[in-house]
C-alpha cells in the first residue's frame, strides 16, 4: 500500500474515534462543560495535560530546531518542561482548593475588583488567540503534505472536527479525546525514534542512542561523530551553544514562567477531585511530557547525521525520493551556486529572503540543469547551497531513514493529534473567558446554567470560526507571537496569582498596577525589537543583551517589584479577602467549594 | 482558635521549607549545571555527551520528574502530620 493510502486509512480511524469519545461524553451542565465536572482521575488528567501541552510545535517543529541550534536548543527543552516544577508547587494545588473555574475567576476573587478580572480576561483571549491559530495552520500544514490537499481544506477539515467534540462535549468531551490522542501522538513520536535509534547506535532506547556509539564500527560517539560533521561543514560544535549565557537564561525562564502561567495549562488542575491530586496530576503530566521532550533530542541528533551524510557532497542526481518530494513543497531547496552538480552544505544562508522562491512556467515549477526545482532568490553572499526548513526535520525523518509507508502515515496522525489536542483545549479557554467571566461575571449574573452553557457552545463555535480564519489568512506575525504569549502570561498572570497565594497582603492596588506595568513593558519590547516599532533596534540594542524571546523574565521581575511597592503603600486587602488566602493554603475542604 | 492557627502557621512554614528546598534543586540541575557552570562541567562526561550538554538536554527533566513526585510525597505526609489532609 502506498503512504498516500496509509495516511487515509489511519487519519481516518483516529478522527472517528475522536468522535466517537465526543459523542459518548457530551457535556449536561456548565461545570462539565468547563472544568469535566471536577471528578477526573489525576493520571487521565496528567495524559490529557500532556495532550493539551505539547502543541503541532512540540511534535512538529521542535526536534528540528534542536538539530540546528544543538546546544542552545536546550532552552526549549528546559523552559517547556521546568515550568510544571512551579505550576506543581507553587500553583496548581491552591488554584485547585479556591475551586472556581478560570484564571480570571481567581484574579477577580482574590482581587476583589472586576477590573482586575477584565484584564485578566483580555490577557487570557490575546494569549490563547495567538496560540490556536498556529495550531489551525499546523493542521492544514500537515494535510497538504500528506493527503496532497490544498492548505485550507486541511484547515477546514480540522475546523469542523475541533467544532463537533469542543462544542458538544465541552471540557468533559475534551479531556477524554485529549487521552486518546496523547496516545496517537507519544506511540506516533516513539516508533520512528525507535527505528532509527537502532539503525544509528543499535540501542532500542533513544535516550540511550543519543548518548551511545555509532554502529558504523567506527567506535565513535555519536555526539562526537555530530561535532566533527558540525565542524567540518563550518557550523558551531553540536554540543556547543553560539548564544550568550545571560540571553540562554533569561529565555529559559521566560518560558518556564510563562508556561506555569498559560490559562489552558492551569485550567486543567480544576478538573480533578482534590488538590492532592492537582498535585499529582502535574507529576503525571510531566512524565507523559518528558517521554516526548528527552527523545526530541535524540530524534534531533540522528536527524542531523543522516542528513548531513545523505546530502553532502552528493551529487544532486543521488538524491533519495524524499529530497525531491520536499524540494517541490518549497519546504527545502537547491541553489546550485558553482554548477557542478554536487550539493555543498555549509555555514550560511543559501537564499535570500524567507524561503525558496521557485521559478514556473505555467504553473509547472522549472528544472535545471540537474532536474532540480530553480530556485530564483540564491544568496551569493556565501557558498551554502542547500535550504532546508526545520519543520521538515520530524515529518521527513522516517523517509529519510527508509522506515515502512505505515510509520511515515503514523507520524501525520500524530502532528494531527498534537495540532488538535491544543487547539481544543485553547478553544475552550477562549469560550469559557466569554460565557462565564464575561456574561456571567459581569454583564447578567442572573443568567441560567441552560443560557449559560448555551453562550459556552456558541463562545467556543464563534472561537473556531476565528481561529480557522487566522489559519487560512496566517498574519505575519504569528511566528514572533507565539513567543509573545509567553512573555505576556509571565509578565502578567504569574507575579498576580503567586503573589496572591504566597503574599497576603498583596491588594488590588499592587496586581492591577503590576500586571499593567509587566504587559506594557513587555508589549513595548517585542514591538520594538521583534516588528520594528518605536524606531527598532538589533541585538546590540537589547537591554542587557536579553532578547524578545527572553524578555519576559524581565518584565515578570518588574511586575513582582512594581506589585510589592504599590501594595505596601497603599491600604491592605479586606478581612475576608485575607481569609481566602489562609483558606487556599490548607488542602481540607476543596471538595466542599463552592460548585457554581 | 489560637492553637490551630499556630498549628497551620506551622504547616505553612514546613511547606515554604519544602518548597525552597525543592525549588533550589530545580535551579540546580537547569539554570546551574546546564547553563552557568555547562562549560566546566563539559570536561566530564555521560557516554558520548558532555555533562553540561547532556544537563541541558535531558538531566534537567529527568530531575524535574522525580522533583515533583518527591513533592507530592513531603506533602501527603505533611498533611496527614497537621491533620489538614481530604477524606
Amino acid at each position: 500500500m502506498s503512504v498516500q493510502t496509509w495516511t487515509f486509512i489511519i487519519v481516518g480511524l483516529t478522527f472517528a474515534l475522536y468522535i466517537g469519545i465526543a459523542i459518548w461524553s457530551r457535556a449536561s451542565s456548565t461545570k462539565e462543560f468547563y472544568v469535566a465536572g471536577g471528578g477526573v482521575h489525576p493520571i487521565v488528567n496528567g495524559m490529557a495535560t500532556a495532550a493539551d501541552w505539547m502543541s503541532a510545535a512540540s511534535f512538529i517543529s521542535m526536534a528540528g530546531l534542536i538539530s540546528f541550534m544543538g546546544y542552545d536548543g536546550g532552552v526549549y527543552l528546559m523552559g517547556w518542561t521546568g515550568g510544571y516544577v512551579l505550576l506543581a508547587l507553587l500553583l496548581a494545588p491552591y488554584l485547585r482548593k479556591f475551586g472556581k473555574f478560570t484564571v480570571p475567576d481567581f484574579i477577580g476573587d482574590r482581587y476583589y475588583s472586576n477590573i482586575a478580572r477584565t484584564v485578566a480576561v483580555v490577557c487570557a483571549i490575546i494569549v490563547s488567540f495567538t496560540y490556536v491559530a498556529g495550531q489551525m495552520r499546523g493542521v492544514g500544514v500537515v494535510f497538504s503534505r500528506f493527503l496532497e490537499v490544498p492548505i485550507n481544506t486541511g484547515v477546514y477539515f480540522g475546523m469542523a472536527i475541533v467544532f463537533f467534540y469542543a462544542v458538544l462535549g465541552g471540557m468533559k468531551g475534551i479531556t477524554y479525546t485529549q487521552v486518546a490522542q496523547y496516545c496517537v501522538l507519544i506511540f506516533a513520536y516513539m516508533v520512528p525514534a525507535i527505528f532509527i535509534s537502532l539503525s544509528i547506535t543499535g540501542h532500542a532506547i533513544p535516550q540511550l542512542g543519543f548518548i551511545g556509539k555509532v554502529t558504523d564500527g567506527s567506535g565513535t560517539f555519536l555526539l562526537d561523530k555530530l561535532d566533527q560533521l558540525n565542524v567540518e561543514l563550518g557550523f558551531a560544535e553540536y554540543m556547543d551553544g553560539s548564544k550568550k549565557m545571560i540571553d540562554v537564561f533569561a529565555i529559559t525562564f521566560a518560558l518556564m514562567v510563562g508556561t506555569a502561567g498559560l490559562p489552558h495549562v492551569i485550567v486543567r488542575f480544576f478538573t480533578v477531585p482534590r488538590v492532592k491530586d492537582a498535585r499529582l496530576s502535574a507529576g503525571w503530566a510531566l512524565l507523559f511530557i518528558a517521554i516526548l521532550y528527552t527523545t526530541a533530542p535524540a530524534i534531533a541528533a540522528f536527524a542531523r547525521t543522516n542528513l548531513i551524510n545523505t546530502v553532502s557532497n552528493r551529487p544532486y542526481s543521488e538524491m533519495p525520493e524524499w529530497f525531491k518530494k520536499w524540494e517541490v513543497t518549497a519546504l527545502l531547496g537547491w541553489v546550485d551556486k558553482n554548477n557542478d552538480g554536487v550539493i555543498q552544505y555549509s555555514k550560511g544562508t543559501a537564499i535570500v529572503g524567507k524561503g525558496p522562491v521557485q521559478e514556473k512556467e505555467n504553473g509547472v515549477a522549472v528544472r535545471g540543469a540537474s532536474g532540480e526545482v530553480v530556485v530564483t532568490n540564491a544568496d551569493p553572499a556565501n557558498p551554502n547551497e542547500l535550504y532546508i526548513d526545520q519543520d521538515i526535520m520530524v515529518l521527513a525523518n522516517p523517509e529519510i531513514a527508509g522506515l515502512p509507508a505505515w510509520v511515515i502515515a503514523l507520524v501525520a496522525a500524530g502532528g494531527l493529534a498534537a495540532a488538535l489536542s491544543t487547539a481544543a483545549g485553547l478553544l475552550l479557554v477562549i469560550s469559557t473567558s466569554l460565557s462565564h467571566d464575561l456574561i456571567k461575571k459581569q454583564f447578567r449574573p442572573d443568567i441560567s446554567e441552560k443560557a449559560e452553557l448555551w453562550w459556552a457552545r456558541g463562545g467556543a463555535a464563534m472561537a473556531v470560526m476565528v481561529a480557522g480564519y487566522f489559519g487560512i489568512h496566517p498574519p505575519g506575525f504569528v511566528a514572533a507571537t507565539v513567543a509573545l504569549a509567553f512573555g505576556l502570561a509571565a509578565a502578567s498572570f504569574f507575579p498576580a496569582i503567586i503573589l496572591g497565594i504566597f503574599d497576603k497582603r498583596m491588594n488590588r492596588e499592587g496586581a492591577i498596577s503590576g500586571m499593567v506595568v509587566g504587559i506594557t513593558l513587555m508589549l513595548y519590547y517585542m514591538l520594538k525589537y521583534k516588528l520594528n516599532y518605536f524606531g527598532g533596534g538589533t541585538a546590540d540594542d537589547w537591554w542587557f543583551g536579553i532578547s524578545p524571546e527572553g524578555f519576559g523574565s524581565v518584565a515578570m521581575f518588574v511586575n513582582m517589584i512594581i506589585s510589592l511597592v504599590v501594595s505596601r503603600l497603599t491600604a491592605p486587602p479586606p478581612a475576608d479577602v485575607q481569609a481566602i488566602v489562609e483558606d487556599i493554603r490548607i488542602p481540607r475542604g476543596a471538595g466542599e467549594a463552592q460548585a457554581h | 482558635m489560637a492553637d490551630s492557627d499556630n498549628k497551620l502557621v506551622k504547616y505553612w512554614k514546613r511547606n515554604l521549607l519544602y518548597l525552597v528546598v525543592l525549588l533550589s534543586i530545580w535551579f540546580l540541575v537547569s539554570y546551574v549545571f546546564g547553563i552557568f557552570l555547562a562549560d566546566s562541567l563539559n570536561g566530564i562526561r555521560i557516554g558520548g555527551a558532555k555533562l553540561g550538554f547532556w544537563f541541558a538536554q535531558q538531566g534537567s527533566i529527568y530531575s524535574f520528574v522525580i522533583l515533583i513526585f518527591v513533592y507530592v510525597w513531603l506533602m501527603n505526609r505533611l498533611d496527614k502530620e497537621y491533620d489538614v489532609h481530604e477524606d
